[in-house]
């Protein structure tokens, strides 16, 4: 158990090494069902997942649009809680090969009680968070408390996030930057916005973490159409659509794995 | 303090999309608001399109039965019927000097929804109202005015598909159209610079209150009472008197609703029953579960239902600077009632709550004092709902 694991950083190094963007898909926890979240954290850890960021569903989740929002309502009407993540988490018995995040809204982290957050989070090895309601200057105590226990708080900029307002994040950035696609929230859309490509060129030149793209990815020929390639992909409501009409993992990870 | 912050509430707590709309909105507050040409043009639309200044109606049959003289700031007398007015023209108002076409704007019972139209409309600007699908059916002479006002209605159906929802979705929309519109925000909560603006434009309440009373009486009132759901005419009535050290002695009370009343119900009562969280933006005392997930609110006045309530209210109850109350359903359906009755004034089931206070506690008024009840709105739009609980009707 001592091992070392890479950081996120350096999973996303290696796929780049490999010349290939690294795959980042999002599940909410306990969608559709409480019994699928370990088979479906398993699948997608052995279909290629780098990192797998695990939704804590909320109920005013304002940056989403309909398909996480539906999953976390889901979730939540089948009791998920973060007690309840970690305590399967922790079932998880050999590890993950993929980084782990957890990706949700501040209220249930700060009700969670910051102290008790950082130990369970460090005991079952997560190693990132990402709060889209918490903005650079809201974000130092809880920053503060990760980063005592080496858990990455990952910030997230768009396309109306400018230069020097990324000067700003740029000293706190470690694990990667979230680029936003699009103005607008989470959500399937048919091709990547032309501003993401921008956005990622700007991101590169103010952080020197990778970046990695997200909001209305659901497949790598989008991602490759764009002129200019983000270091990792993240794909949520895709994946969440094809579990929810029956679909696997294998079969999702498929073109991404080609 | 930290910018934005009251005491230890308040906040931005926002996507990074929606930070540089609330810095311009921001600046927009410092370096527009303040010039004397945006002032004369509000100044005038308060007065030659809402109505202002409104009167202060002394309840002479109540005052006699009270042992105290009972006073009502007639807010309910204003364009479209409640105090909302005075917060759409100065947002719709601002956002025409930022150069922005529309407004987009929650709404809950509707009356945010119905005055930000008709602001809207007045300044040439267009508006989308985004409202809880349940709030559309239960609230349908609302949603007509609005249509008639010119505004796009937009029902929302996610999660309890009422107020809070309303605003999220009012949010993601903003995200989306930021570079055309303005989120006229309907009360004094939700991120910064939200509570402060909403609160200087309701702040008129206030000062027309002391005003008033100075020229009639001689003297300040003993007491201003008024409802709190989001609070912003409780924050625009108390604000005047609480930032000014010479109304040190004048007694402030917020009045929450308490719902149907039984122990463990429902209600819209956050500072008395809540504990701090964040949602919409801000951090603030919240109806929530241990979880941090936001609970169902519930009131018989859909203008208090809300889980949430505005950051300077938290810190007032924090300070001991207001006193917060809570009066359930029954009790402001009987001050409703009571009011009809005994002084002909229809009054909002909203504000039938800060007169249903004063109408139980009597006691807590000094004998001959006077007693100032902001009536923030009128009850027509509450008929349905009234039929439903007095059969009267």
């Amino acid at each position: 158990m001592t091992e070392q694991k890479p950081s996120l950083e350096q999973r996303i190094t290696d796929a780049r090494r490999a010349n290939r963007v690294a795959r980042v898909p999002y599940l909410t926890a306990g969608f559709p069902a409480l019994d699928r979240f370990l088979p479906l954290l398993r699948d997608l850890d052995a279909n290629g997942a780098d990192i797998i960021e695990v939704g804590v569903p909320f109920s005013d989740p304002v940056a989403d649009g309909p398909v996480v929002e539906g999953a976390s309502r889901k979730a939540l009407a089948n009791g998920v809680s973060l007690e309840w993540i970690f305590g399967e988490l922790k079932k998880l018995d050999p590890p993950l090969n993929a980084g782990l995040v957890l990706m949700g809204y501040y209220n249930p982290f700060l009700q969670f009680g910051f102290e008790r957050l950082i130990k369970e989070a460090a005991a079952v090895g997560v190693q990132g968070f990402i709060v889209p309601d918490l903005p650079l200057e809201e974000s130092h105590e809880l920053r503060t408390m990760l980063k005592s226990v080496n858990i990455d708080l990952i910030a997230l900029v768009g396309p109306n996030t400018d230069d020097a307002r990324m000067q700003e994040y740029a000293p706190t950035a470690s694990g990667y930057v979230y680029v936003v696609s699009v103005m607008g929230t989470t959500g399937v859309r048919a091709k990547v916005a032309e501003e993401a490509n921008r956005t990622l060129e700007r991101a590169r030149r103010n952080f020197n973490v990778p970046v990695a793209l997200g909001f209305g990815i659901q497949n790598p020929a989008q991602v490759d159409a764009m002129p200019v390639q983000p270091d990792a992909a993240v794909f949520g409501s895709a994946l969440l659509k094809h579990i929810e009409s029956g679909g696997s993992v294998a079969e999702f990870m498929k073109p991404w794995l080609e | 303090m930290k910018k934005g912050y009251f005491g230890e509430f308040g906040g931005q707590f926002v996507p990074e999309l929606l930070i540089p709309p609330l810095r311009e909105l921001e600046k927009a507050c410092e370096e527009i608001i303040p010039t004397k040409e945006y002032q004369e043009e509000l100044d005038d639309l308060l007065r030659t399109f809402a109505g202002r200044p409104t009167p202060l109606t002394r309840c002479d049959a109540l005052s006699k039965k009270l042992g105290f003289t009972l006073w009502l700031k007639r807010e309910d007398l204003l364009h479209t019927g409640a105090h909302k007015m005075n917060n759409t023209l100065g947002q719709c108002l601002l956002a025409k000097y930022m150069g922005k076409t529309a407004v987009l704007a929650e709404t809950g019972a509707g009356q945010h929804g119905v005055a930000t139209c008709a602001a809207a409309a007045k300044l040439g600007l267009g508006c989308t109202i985004y409202m809880g699908a349940t709030d559309v059916e239960r609230q349908a002479p609302n949603v007509s005015r609005m249509k008639l006002l010119g505004a796009t209605v937009f029902p929302v159906s996610s999660g309890t598909s009422t107020l809070k929802d309303a605003i999220n979705e009012a949010l993601r929309a903003w995200i989306v159209n930021q570079d055309t519109t303005l989120y006229c925000f309907g009360t004094a909560a939700g991120p910064h610079p939200y509570p402060t603006l909403v609160r200087n434009l309701q702040s008129v309440i206030g000062e027309e209150i002391k005003a008033e009373m100075l020229k009639r009486m001689g003297k300040l009132p003993d007491a201003v009472v008024a409802c709190v759901g989001g609070g912003s005419n409780a924050i625009g009535a108390f604000y005047p008197f609480a930032s000014d050290e010479k109304s040190a002695s004048v007694r402030l009370i917020g009045v929450e609703a308490g719902g149907t009343g039984e122990p463990g119900c429902y209600n819209s009562a956050p500072i008395n029953l809540g504990s701090p969280g964040v949602l919409h933006g801000e951090l603030v005392m919240l109806l929530q579960n241990r979880d941090g997930q936001i609970e169902p609110s519930h009131s018989v006045s859909a203008g208090l239902d809300y889980p949430g309530v505005g950051p300077e209210h938290c810190y007032y109850a924090k300070i001991g600077r207001v006193d917060y109350g809570v009066a359930v359903d029954r009790e402001a359906l009987n001050a409703f009632r009571t009011l009809c009755l005994e002084e002909g004034i229809i009054p909002a089931l909203e504000s039938s709550h800060a007169l249903a206070y004063v109408l139980e506690h009597p006691d807590r008024f000094a004998k001959g004092s006077d007693v100032v009840v902001n009536l923030s709105g009128r009850g027509d739009k509450d008929m349905d709902i009234i039929r439903e609980h007095l059969d009267i009707l």
